[in-house]
């Protein structure tokens, strides 16, 4: 056993430093000095004007499906879905925004657009946990077909029905001003603060809310309990008395609603819209958020900070740099994903090795 | 003197903070069978593992035959030839007892020259040992447990095995298949083959081994000639006090019937019938103890019993609730009926390893957590709960706090019973109560059994451990391919009577009736 301050801190650090120094060697094999990236990325993602609320945008959408994924995973369902899912929440959000805004208040549209995402997530969610609980299909298997048919209707309902009239990008009408989220910097504004303009919007609170939520349901409610008990032993649960296949159904419910709700972000925050792939890999990052946060919210959190870093700096490299293009970003991505992610429990082995002989000699 | 076999010298073994192994000493002449007996968590396994390669000392050497050798792995341990024999099987259950040997021997690029070499081998084995024969191409899930047991020792020797270590062979075997095997071993023992035996039962020690070799708390206590030994000698070397095995003496006050199991059966998944036509009466203020091998139909048993599984035919009666597979049931109504459970593997159903005790303390019982607002968990509740169930039996280190994977298996079980045992229940499903127990703790969860027989509540007690079920049943079941095969009073039970109706002979009560 490994004392607390290493797993939960020095391996995540070691991993991610891991990680920078591969990238750092690709970076320099394509001819660029990798210190000059680093601090290209950094101040990309942190110091110039604007930069920290692009970061804090990506990251509301990291926390979203990090959280997605991690209430599965408490129960041992590994939900690939958050993409999928995201896009049908998105998908709810819009429909009820379509249809009430010209009708109702915005502060009336926006709880029930909020409730459309995670319902409409949740829905998308529910036919992979019940095919999961009454026939035993995988739930790895289902949810990434899941996400294609996802993909494939919103691609139909945004070149037909729902697409704007009048163009031709795949896109609905902008939702009405009242009905959407406002953005920080307009509110900072409001307030005789000036900041530069981010897409970064009040979905962020929401997501800290999500994470408080989050919190609360697994590890001090009753529901939660029965939860990480499936999680850790299917027979224990049932021993318990829980009804395993309504517990893996309600689980993926609530992890495809929570996904559902990251559609919030871009569609009543950012973009005042739905279009075409707005979820651009979200869902799946959201994986790597979970394994490095450890399946804690306050893990998620700081993972989801790092990637939000990591994807606004990446898209500085590529402005700053002739032969850093947003290929070799994804190269860098997918790196951390690997060290910090895949790779997660590489040292854990040669840590405990390590700290077992540290101790030895105190006893003896 | 000859060099002994094997010469363990100042074996250490660290875990964490636990010192698994401490100095241990240990010699083994040639050609003996040596027992190495001690409570659980006393290092027995952990010394044998290191022998055969399995884990590296941290300190302290291995003497073969005079020769001090490196151990660093399994493959070592072969090429010594140290071959072991592990508690729970180590064959492909669908694979040919041939195939099986083939594993680790197979040198020749294609199997069919290894096969032939393997079977010739067999052969020369054989040959060598009486009672060693196998059927080399039957499949080994099809064969009786003491032949799979016997595959697993000719496994252990076909490498040129010399030293043989069986880890508690005798869990899974009948009283009859125990002396088979111990036919075995005498044979191997006269062939010049070098045994040691790890077990914790007093009665396979004073059976079979030449020496005998006590451990306590990682350090070897005491060895001993086992003709000049007595078992109440070593039950108490092992555990450091003087112990009294409990005994249920008092005379049952049975009561009405609190719960009936009429013509169940059960299939499995694979259309197996499991149960098969079971009928059992439990009543007020007794125990009736299920006598069987395991898997022969308790676990089974216990399911149905729990709510766990629906039988196929048949009902369970409780409380005027009336289970059949048109009405099924499920652990939390039959919780709520009275029905308590002790499952048979804690470590998996009966606690929930990495949880809290306190959330332990809970498992099957959230009702117990629930304060005013029943939609959140109250943790006061939960830790003043376990630590009052911590208190009343006894486990220790009494702390709440602790993930269950820290305690002992004793302490653990302790937590499991004073659970179930705290739901004042009218029924009391106990599903091996001793498995992997220390003796203290063993003694500690009889006496609470019979005091809670003697609230009037109805045990049902199934054990693989025939001491067990004859020292604390008021009515002793036997049970055999998933039926009950005869009946007899607990008190002054015959064992070999009982051993026999485990075997399948149904008239066996009655025949030793006569007999007598």
């Amino acid at each position: 056993m490994l004392p607390g301050w290493v797993s939960l801190g020095l391996i995540p650090v070691l991993n991610l430093l891991m990680a920078f120094a591969v990238a750092g060697v690709v970076v320099a094999l394509i001819g660029e000095n990798p210190w000059r990236a680093l601090v290209v990325m950094i101040d990309g993602a942190f110091v110039y004007p604007g930069s920290l609320g692009y970061t804090l945008y990506y990251t509301t959408n990291f926390i979203f499906t990090g959280l997605a994924v991690s209430v599965a995973f408490h129960a041992r369902l590994f939900n690939i879905g958050g993409e999928g899912q995201a896009a049908l929440g998105g998908l709810g959000a819009a429909l009820v925004c379509l249809a009430l805004d010209p009708y109702l208040p915005g502060l009336m549209v926006i709880p029930l657009a909020i409730a459309g995402a995670a319902l409409f997530g949740a829905a998308w969610a529910f036919l992979p946990g019940l095919l999961q609980a009454t026939r035993g299909s995988h739930v790895v298997i289902t949810t990434i077909m899941f996400n294609f048919i996802a993909a494939g209707l919103l691609v139909t309902l945004l070149t037909g029905p729902l697409i704007r009239p009048g163009q031709s990008t795949p896109q609905t009408r902008d939702i009405a001003p009242g009905a959407t989220l406002p953005k920080i910097h307009e509110i900072f504004r409001a307030l005789g603060v000036d900041m530069a303009s981010s897409p970064l919007n009040v979905s962020i609170v929401f997501a800290l809310i999500a994470c408080v939520g989050v919190w609360v349901l697994v590890w001090r409610t009753p529901f939660g309990y029965r939860l990480r008990t499936l999680g850790e032993s299917e027979p224990a649960a049932r021993y318990a008395g829980v009804k395993v296949p309504s517990m893996v159904i309600i689980t993926m419910c609530v992890s495809g609603a929570l996904a559902g709700l990251m559609a919030i972000n871009d569609v009543l925050g950012a973009h005042d819209k739905l279009f075409l792939n707005f979820t651009a890999g979200y869902g799946f990052t959201g994986i790597a958020v979970a394994l490095m946060g450890r399946s804690h919210p306050i893990g998620i959190v700081l993972a989801s900070l790092l990637f939000g870093a990591l994807y606004q700096g990446g898209a500085e490299l590529s402005f700053e740099f002739r032969s850093i293009d947003r290929d070799m970003v994804l190269v860098i991505q997918g790196l951390i994903i690997l060290f910090s992610g895949a790779l997660a429990y590489m040292l854990e082995a040669p840590l405990t090795r390590l700290f077992a002989r540290q101790r030895r000699p105190a006893h003896g | 003197m000859r060099e002994p076999a094997v010469a363990l010298r100042g074996i250490t073994k660290v875990f964490g903070a636990v010192r698994a192994n401490d100095a241990v000493d240990l010699d083994v002449e040639e050609g003996t069978i040596h027992g190495i007996i001690g409570e659980n968590g006393a290092g027995k396994s952990t010394l044998v593992s290191i022998l055969s390669g399995h884990y590296r000392a941290d300190a302290g050497d291995i003497v073969l035959f005079g020769e001090t050798v490196k151990m660093a792995s399994s493959a070592d341990a072969i090429g010594h030839g140290i071959g072991m024999v592990h508690q729970h099987f180590m064959l492909v259950p669908n694979f040919t007892v041939l195939e099986n040997l083939m594993l680790g021997l197979a040198k020749a690029p294609l199997l069919a020259a290894s096969r032939e070499d393997v079977r010739r081998r067999l052969a020369e084995l054989t040959a060598a040992y009486d009672g060693l024969d196998v059927p080399a191409d039957a499949v080994v899930e099809d064969l009786p447990v003491g032949l799979q047991q016997r595959v697993e020792i000719i496994k252990a020797l076909i490498g040129g095995g010399r030293i043989l270590i069986l880890d508690e062979p005798t869990g899974v075997l009948t009283p009859d298949e125990t002396d088979q095997m111990f036919q075995s071993l005498l044979e191997l023992k006269r062939q010049g083959v070098t045994i040691i035996l790890i077990t914790h039962k007093l009665r396979e020690i004073m059976a079979i081994t030449d020496n005998v070799s006590v451990m306590r708390l990682g350090k070897m206590v005491a060895h001993r000639k086992t003709a000049e030994t007595t078992r109440e000698e070593l039950a108490e070397l092992m555990v450091g006090r003087t112990v009294e095995p409990v005994r249920n003496e008092a005379a049952a006050g049975a009561g009405e019937v609190v719960m009936a199991a009429r013509g169940i059966s059960l299939r499995d998944g694979a259309g197996t019938l499991r149960l098969d036509d079971v009928s059992l009466e439990l009543r007020a203020g007794e125990i009736v103890g299920i006598a069987g091998v395991a898997g022969n139909g308790q676990s089974e048993l216990l399911a149905v019993l729990a709510g766990l599984a629906t039988p196929e035919r048949g009902s369970v009666e409780i409380g005027g609730r009336v289970v059949t597979a048109a009405a099924p049931t499920d652990p939390r109504e039959m919780r709520a009926l009275g029905v308590a459970h002790v499952p048979e593997d804690r470590r998996r159903e009966g606690l929930v390893l990495p949880f809290e005790m306190s959330e332990n303390a809970v498992l099957g019982y959230l009702g117990q957590a629930r304060g005013s607002r029943p939609w959140l968990l109250r943790r006061s509740r939960m830790v003043g709960r376990c630590g009052e169930l911590m208190q009343r039996f006894d486990v220790r280190p009494p702390n709440p706090a602790l993930p269950a994977s820290g305690f002992s298996g004793g302490n653990q079980q302790k937590l499991v019973i004073a659970r179930e045992h705290g739901a004042r229940p009218r029924v009391m499903l106990v599903g091996q109560p001793t498995r992997g127990v220390d003796i203290g703790a063993i003694e500690f969860i009889h006496r609470q059994l019979l005091d809670l027989r003697d609230a009037g509540c109805a045990i049902l007690l199934v054990s693989v451990e025939l001491d067990e079920i004859l020292a604390l049943s008021d009515r002793i079941v036997a049970m055999n391919a998933g039926r009950i095969v005869g009946e007899v009073e607990g008190r002054g039970a015959d064992r070999r009577v009982v051993g026999l109706m485990m075997a399948g002979v149904r008239d066996a009560a009655a025949g030793a009736a006569v007999a007598s």
